[in-house]
Parts: structure tokens; C-alpha cells; sequence
């Protein structure tokens, strides 16, 4: 059993933040790490990724959009209240060493993530510039984080109500075109923004590296639902990411894969609220 | 005149009992109670022998009285008038005639003879008439769910042997002097033993016998490929079937369970040594079981949230209901045993970290790796690895859907590839989901086919088509990239390769495409790399597999020591824990430096224990 030690809601409660007891982990954890968790006897198995983890008191930080079942029975959960399984730290940790510019792109949920990478990133001594997009203002999180983490920062909202108005590619496509310093770009956020962000660097013939969310169970390899084409090889994203080359990565196929089980989130969903 | 103690009028009896020549059932007199009236000949004058089914006593209806030990001349059938009395088969004892009768088991006529002084079947009978016998019982089969109804639910298909058919079945066995069936066991249960303790009635020091070499007779009664094992070198099994041992032995597990006779023995001898087993499943829980009871105290790493590995992911609940495993965890743990859970070695904690805390760590994570053909297509959506159908359906209980959250996955026209157990297994779980169609493809002959016959007879029954010789080449995806059917090819068999099967070869031009909406590869397991990522010091074999020395099953590292499918590849639940079992011995060997086997010593604290524990009940019950 594991603790919430601490539970925030973000972007007027559609997105939750989680620092749960998991003294383990969190001495392991590294960025870009995710952990399995099943919230009680009927859970299903759902991988998020780690946001922050803190050793020194053992916990670690997910933050989570309310999408689905799960997602809306963990908004219910309260403080102090307990999870019944988290499993990790999983996945390979993200390659971290100084390598000089890098432009870290984060879209919605994906911030958060993304934030983590970024710190271990700036504490590598490296050059951070931080892009990250939202729908609109009240879905921007973490942006003082951010801006304390990277040097420079840019934010975009769809509709304008903050920052940018636009997408994230428009400022990195700005920045590609008058930086020729820029050594990596890592994008973590929907599957659209990371396909538009690959096919932008990739003009520019810039290494990227994205973190994929395929649908998973076990988290150690055994199920092999998480399957995603990575050039013309199929890599297991539990165990060979779950960051990888953006420019190989089969988008399309990704998304089709995440939405094997919609019609099935509905139903359970309709039937916890019945 | 009632005479209930005298000797030869006691013996068992059965509901329905038939006369060898015409085949009816003796007279029931529903008159006043229940009797089955059978004419005997006593002292050359005919006299009324009425039989309880449920008193096993005759009740004597007699002009004259019958002296204790007197000997009826004869028995005779009351609607055929002959003799039930059989000229060759004579007791041993008193040298007095046998009767025949014919008594039914579920529908099945077994002859049942009857020594006329003595009355129990088989005591007082020369060895060589026993066996002559025996020889004339048919195998008993399990009772079974029907056809119609199990496909429309997840409850076991065989319901088990009646004590009754226990009893039959058990004493179908030989009791050969040097039993060949102990070598087929690969962890040596002493088998005629526990066989003979059966017959006699005697579950409870059956099941302990089993439970001196093999900790999960429950699970191996159902589970073990026995036809290949134990049952094919049973001596029995050249002019006749062989003895149903597995059935046996989940028959007494089973028992033992029910009747809640499962005893935890005390542990006097308390080692202070650590030991860190990496996997519950078989493996590991044997390991785990064997060193805890000799006074280690022994700690289980498991990577998933609940413990068993392949016993509760990978085996359905039809086929192991999971109340079992747990039962058998339970008693680990009662036993002391620590199980973590949740922790993957290799990332939670590190085989180093394990190495510096415990005295000798034991890995026996499995071969979890799914393995896919790397054929177009493979991507699509509905197109699962066995592992991670079984996953869904068994450990998530995708079964329970909506009441447990893990979706179910739905098809209609399923496809599994493979022959094994997991292709049979996977099949099985698909038609109860509802699925139309389910087929089986598979690229070798039906006699290559590797699952289980017994596995194989459930999938035909159940309705699940088999279509051999065929190979998938490729994929077809609808626009939704959804996997709306499969191209094949047909195959021929060639020359045997390495292993001795008949190599494929496929038929140039034999293409053909099937229909289908769910495929489930199910054609094998390799080594899942994740515990050695932080542990390249460990020595492994071309295939990735932990190369072990055979003795001690001790690594290339000191006192890391690793067992079952991590180190032999795919193979069965009671091949790897026999491989715990020479790993605990080892372990023990090494760390305490006496070259004792666990067995011996854990069997006699047994006896030690369990000899105070016998004089408590007796004084509770005086």
C-alpha cells in the first residue's frame, strides 16, 4: 500500500497532482522513469510517468489528467488515502549528459514530464530552452517550475487567453531557424504535437527524442501490448523506452493502438457511475 | 437374526451393484428401507442376505443361526440364479473362493471381487491374483462439466475424483518393487507409496507423502504434463492406460484442502541466514518452501501485484482456479515466508544490492519475453501476444469486465497461432468469451501438436477448429488499422531438424486469406532481459538464457543461483520446481556445510513436530 502524502489539483481540477509514499522508488527514480499503478482490488494497471521524485523524504510526484475510469476514481481519492500497488521505477531513464543547447517541447499533461527531463538536463549544465502549449491558460501547469528550471521559456495557448497564441511549433520553428546551436530537441506531450514537432526538427535535421504512452499491463516487458514500430524494428516501449528517436517512431500506428479500448473506457466509466 | 459382527459379512458397498453374467442390478426392496437382497447358499440351504448400501452390513434373514467365521458355500445373483463365485481367484489367507460382482462408477462397470471369508476386496488375495484383478479396472476418468455449458462460463472443466473413484483408480496400481514412475518424476514423489495409502482410505498420510517432495500438489495434479512424465512409465500403461497419477494427486490435494487438514509444521531450528528468491512462481515458491522449513528466513521479490508468475497470469482460472494458488501462497506464508511485491529486480532493487543484503539470492524470474512471428501487420490493433491476452484475462480478470477495469478484449472470429498449452489455453479463454469462431493455427501435423492431449480433447470439445499445416504470412488491416483477417500459406512436413520434429516447409503458391478480428501469437517465450540490464557480470548462453552448473543450478556469480524457464527455456511447472529443488539443496549444502539433503532433514522435523501434535489431539478428544 502506498500513501498520498500530498494531492494538488491544477488547471481548475482537470489535472491532478499526486506525491505519493514510495521511498523505494523514489531513491531509484530517474527522469523519464514511469510507474505502474492499480488503484485497488478492481484497478487496471496504468503507467505514469514520474514528474519529481524527492529521496530524501521518499516520494515521488505523477500528475495525471482525468481522462478515463481510473483517472476519475484517482481525482476522488483524497489525502492520506492509500493506493493499493505502485510498481517502478520502469523504463530506461532518459539520456542525460551535457551536450550544449537543448529545446525541451511540452504540450498539456505532457509538461509535467517534461519538467523532470528539463531539471536533470539544466543540473547536466546544458543551455534549456523551454517551449510548452496548452489548449488555453488555465490548462498551462507547472510554468514557474519551468521557469526556474530553463533559461528561456515560451509559452502558447491555442486560443491566445496566455502567452503565445498558437502551437508549439511555431516558436521552435523560430528558434530552429535562428539557432544553429541546438544540439536536441525532446518533446513530450499529445501524439499530435510530438508527430508535428518530429516533422519540423526533422527538416532541420535535428536529433529528437520523444517519451510514448502506448496502452501497457505489466511494465516489465512480459505482455508486449505496448509495441510501438521504432524505424523498422518493434521495440517494447516498457523496457527499450519509453523515450525514443522521434524521427523513427510510427505515430500513426500509435494513436490507432491507444484507442483500441475506447468504446470500453465508456462503458466501464458508465457503469462505476452507475 | 442379525449378526453385524460377523467378519465376512463386512464390506464395502456400493449404490449400484450388477451380476457379472446378466447384468442387473440386484433386487432393491424399497419396501421398508433401502436393502439390496442378494441369496446366498449357507450349509447347503439357501438363506436372504440383505445388504445396506450405507451401513456396509449384511443383515442375515436366516432360519439358521450363523456362527462367527462360518464361510458362505456360495453367492447367487437372485435374478439369474448363478453363481457369483469365481473358480480361479482364490484368498491368499484362507485360502477360501472370491466372489464376483460388478459394481458402476460413473456409468462404468468395474469388476469387484470379494473374498467370502474376509470380505474386503483385495486383502487375503495371493499378489498374482491381485493383479489379475486389477488388470480388469478400466481407467477412471474425472467427471466433467458438460460440452454445452462450460464454454458459457470460467469454473474447472474436470470436477475430480470421488473418493469412491479414488479408491478404484488407486487400486489399479501394480505396486511394482522398483517403480519406474518415481524416475519419471522430476522431483521423485514417492508414488506407489501414496498410490497404496489411497486405496486403503488413508488421504491425509497420502497427501503428506506427496507433500515430503512437492509443496504444490494442488497445482502439478492439474497442471503437469503427466502423460509424459510419471504416467508414461507406468508399467501399466504397456498392455492397458496407465494409473491416473496426476488425478490422484489433485484428488488428495484437493481433499486436504476442503477438509482444511493442511498443518503448518512448527520450524525448531532457526537459521540466521538471508535468502532473496527473485519470482513466485514455481521456481521460487519451492525454493522459498524447502529453505524456510529448514529455518532460513526467505524473502520474495515479485515484480507484479500478485504472487504465483505464470501459475496466476498464464493459467486460466478453468483450468487453475486461483483460490488454489492462494491457498498454496497462504501456507508459505504462514510458514514465514516474506513475499514483496511490486518490486522488480533489476530496477526497484538490484541483484547487486539483494547480493550485498542476503546470504545467497536464487533467481527464477522465468522466460516472460513474448516472441512475435515479425511478419506485416503485426501491429495492428486486436493482434495480442498470448501473454498479454492471458495477463488481461487472468491476472486483471478481463473476464469480470465492467466489474474489474481492465478491458476485455473482443473479438469474434479469433485466430491463435501455436500448438502448445498457451495456444490451447488462449483459444479456450476466447470462446468463453463469446467468440463464434475460434481456430487454431498451427504449422506442424496434429502429432506434433506440443499442448497436452488432454488440453487438446477440452479444445475440440468446446468447438475450437483446428487448422493444420498452415503458417501466417501476413496481416490485413481494415482503415482503422484493426486486423480484419490473416494470409496463410500451407505447409508440408520435411526432414526432423535438431529436435526431432518434422521441419515445416511451406507450398510455394498455397496462399490463402482467413477471416478474423482478434489473433492471439502464441509461439513462445524467450529470456526477458530486464534483470540483467544492471548485471552483465552474470554469464548466459546464446539464447539468452542463464547458463548454470547443473549440480549445484549455482551461476557464474557466487551464490546466485537461478532455476526454471530463466535457465532452461519454455518448459513446465514441475521441471522448474525441480530445478528449485536442487538449487535449495545446494543453497543449504553451501551455507550450513553439510552435505545432508534437505529432504531428509526437513522430514525428519516433520516427524519430530508432528508426533507431539498426534498425542495433543488425543488427549483433547479422551
Amino acid at each position: 500500500m502506498f500513501q498520498i502524502v500530498r494531492k494538488q489539483e491544477m488547471a481548475k481540477g482537470s489535472i491532478i497532482r499526486f506525491d505519493i509514499h514510495a521511498p523505494k522508488i523514489a531513491q531509484k527514480a530517474k527522469a523519464g522513469q514511469f510507474v505502474i499503478l492499480r488503484v485497488n482490488e478492481f484497478g487496471e494497471r496504468i503507467p505514469m510517468t514520474i514528474a519529481d521524485k524527492d529521496a530524501f523524504s521518499g516520494t515521488i510526484t505523477i500528475i495525471f489528467q482525468v481522462v478515463g475510469k481510473t483517472t476519475a476514481l484517482m481525482r476522488s481519492l483524497k489525502e492520506g488515502e492509500l493506493i493499493r500497488d505502485v510498481v517502478g521505477p520502469l523504463g530506461k531513464p532518459a539520456e542525460v549528459s551535457k551536450i550544449g543547447t537543448v529545446i525541451m517541447v511540452g504540450g498539456g499533461t505532457g509538461i509535467a514530464i517534461l519538467h523532470h527531463v528539463a531539471k536533470a538536463f539544466k543540473e547536466a549544465d546544458n543551455f534549456v530552452i523551454g517551449i510548452i502549449g496548452a489548449r488555453e491558460k488555465d490548462l498551462i501547469i507547472l510554468e514557474r517550475e519551468m521557469q526556474s528550471i530553463c533559461d528561456e521559456l515560451v509559452v502558447t495557448t491555442d486560443d491566445g487567453s496566455w502567452g503565445v497564441r498558437g502551437f508549439v511549433t511555431q516558436p521552435l520553428e523560430k528558434y530552429l531557424e535562428e539557432r544553429y546551436d541546438i544540439k536536441l530537441v525532446y518533446a513530450i506531450g499529445p501524439i499530435v504535437m510530438m508527430k508535428n514537432v518530429c516533422k519540423l526538427t526533422k527538416k532541420y535535421n535535428i536529433p529528437t527524442m520523444v517519451s510514448l504512452n502506448p496502452i501497457m499491463i505489466d511494465g516489465t516487458g512480459m505482455c508486449g501490448g505496448c509495441r510501438v514500430t521504432i524505424g523498422n524494428e518493434i521495440k517494447f516501449c516498457c523496457v527499450d523506452g519509453p523515450d525514443f528517436n522521434g524521427h523513427e517512431v510510427d505515430f500513426d500506428e500509435l494513436e490507432k493502438r491507444n484507442s483500441l479500448y475506447l468504446k470500453e473506457e465508456k462503458d466501464s466509466l458508465l457503469y462505476s457511475i452507475r | 437374526m442379525v449378526h453385524q459382527d460377523v467378519k465376512y459379512l463386512k464390506f464395502k458397498t456400493y449404490l449400484n451393484t450388477y451380476c457379472p453374467h446378466c447384468k442387473n442390478t440386484f433386487n432393491w426392496e424399497r419396501k421398508e428401507e433401502k436393502y439390496l437382497v442378494f441369496k446366498a447358499k449357507y450349509k447347503g440351504e439357501l438363506i436372504d442376505l440383505k445388504l445396506s448400501p450405507y451401513l456396509d452390513v449384511f443383515e442375515v434373514v436366516s432360519s439358521k443361526p450363523i456362527a462367527e467365521g462360518d464361510i458362505l458355500d456360495d453367492l447367487i445373483c437372485p435374478r439369474c440364479k448363478k453363481s457369483l463365485i469365481v473358480d480361479n481367484i482364490k484368498c491368499a489367507e484362507c485360502g477360501s473362493a472370491a466372489a464376483e460382482m460388478i459394481i458402476t462408477a460413473f456409468s462404468k462397470l468395474i469388476p469387484f471381487f470379494i473374498c467370502m471369508k474376509c470380505g474386503c476386496p483385495w486383502h487375503g488375495l495371493t499378489k498374482a491374483d491381485e493383479n489379475k484383478i486389477k488388470l480388469k479396472i478400466p481407467r477412471q476418468e474425472m467427471p466433467e462439466q458438460d460440452q454445452k455449458l462450460r464454454v458459457t462460463n470460467y469454473q474447472e472443466v474436470p470436477y475430480g475424483y470421488t473418493s469412491e473413484l479414488a479408491e478404484l483408480e488407486a487400486g489399479r496400481c501394480l505396486q511394482c518393487k522398483e517403480p519406474k514412475c518415481v524416475d519419471g518424476c522430476p522431483v521423485n514423489i514417492n508414488i506407489p507409496e501414496f498410490i497404496r495409502l489411497t486405496s486403503e482410505g488413508k488421504y491425509d498420510e497420502a497427501v503428506k507423502k506427496i507433500k515430503e517432495r512437492n509443496i504444490l500438489p494442488a497445482i502439478c495434479g492439474r497442471v503437469c504434463p503427466q502423460e509424459s512424465q510419471c504416467e508414461a512409465k507406468c508399467i501399466l500403461g504397456l498392455r492397458d492406460r496407465p494409473v491416473a497419477i496426476g488425478n490422484l494427486e489433485r484428488f488428495l490435494a484437493d481433499y486436504e484442502r476442503r477438509m482444511e487438514l493442511v498443518k503448518i509444521p512448527e520450524i525448531k531450528k532457526r537459521i540466521n541466514k538471508r535468502i532473496a528468491v527473485v519470482g513466485s512462481g514455481p521456481a521460487g515458491l519451492t525454493v522459498a518452501a524447502d529453505l524456510q522449513q529448514l529455518g532460513y528466513s526467505v524473502t520474495i521479490f515479485e515484480a507484479l501485484h500478485e504472487p504465483g508468475g505464470v501459475l496466476v497470469y498464464g493459467i486460466p482460472e478453468f483450468r487453475l482456479p486461483k483460490a488454489i494458488v492462494h491457498a498454496e501462497i497462504d501456507y508459505l506464508k504462514q510458514l514465514g515466508v516474506k513475499i514483496e511485491l511490486n518490486c522488480v529486480v533489476g530496477k526497484t532493487v538490484t541483484v547487486q544490492e539483494l547480493r550485498e543484503n542476503f546470504d545467497a539470492v536464487f533467481i527464477g524470474v522465468g522466460a516472460g519475453l513474448p516472441v512475435f512471428m515479425n511478419i506485416e501487420g503485426e501491429n495492428l490493433g486486436n493482434i495480442f501476444s498470448a501473454n498479454e491476452y492471458l495477463t488481461r484475462m487472468n491476472l486483471m480478470k478481463a473476464y469480470r469486465f465492467p466489474e474489474y477495469d481492465t478491458p476485455k478484449p473482443r473479438g469474434n472470429k479469433v485466430v491463435v497461432i501455436g500448438g502448445g498449452n498457451v495456444a490451447m489455453d488462449s483459444a479456450r479463454t476466447a470462446i468463453r468469451t463469446g467468440a463464434s469462431e475460434v481456430t487454431i493455427v498451427y504449422r506442424r501435423s496434429r502429432a506434433e501438436l506440443p499442448a497436452r492431449i488432454e488440453e487438446v480433447r477440452h479444445a475440440e470439445e468446446e468447438g475450437i477448429k483446428f487448422m493444420l499445416l498452415t503458417n501466417p504470412v501476413k496481416y490485413i488491416g481494415n482503415d482503422q488499422m484493426m486486423v480484419k483477417g490473416m494470409e496463410c500459406i500451407r505447409m508440408k512436413l520435411g526432414e526432423p531438424d535438431s529436435s526431432g520434429r518434422r521441419r515445416p516447409i511451406p507450398i510455394e503458391g498455397s496462399n490463402f486469406v482467413i477471416d478474423c478480428d482478434l489473433v492471439v501469437v502464441a509461439i513462445g517465450t524467450t529470456s526477458n532481459p530486464l534483470i540483467f540490464q544492471n548485471f552483465p557480470e552474470l554469464k548466459r548462453n546464446k539464447w539468452g538464457y542463464i547458463e548454470v552448473n547443473p549440480e549445484t543450478n549455482e551461476t557464474s556469480v557466487e551464490n546466485v543461483y537461478a532455476g526454471g524457464d530463466i535457465v532452461t527455456g519454455s518448459a513446465t511447472v514441475i521441471q522448474a520446481m525441480g530445478a528449485g529443488r536442487i538449487a535449495a539443496n545446494a543453497i543449504h549444502k553451501k551455507l550450513s556445510g553439510e552435505d545432508k539433503s534437505i529432504q531428509n532433514e526437513i522430514n525428519n522435523e516433520v516427524e519430530k513436530v508432528s508426533e507431539p501434535i498426534t498425542v495433543n489431539n488425543d488427549t483433547n478428544k479422551s
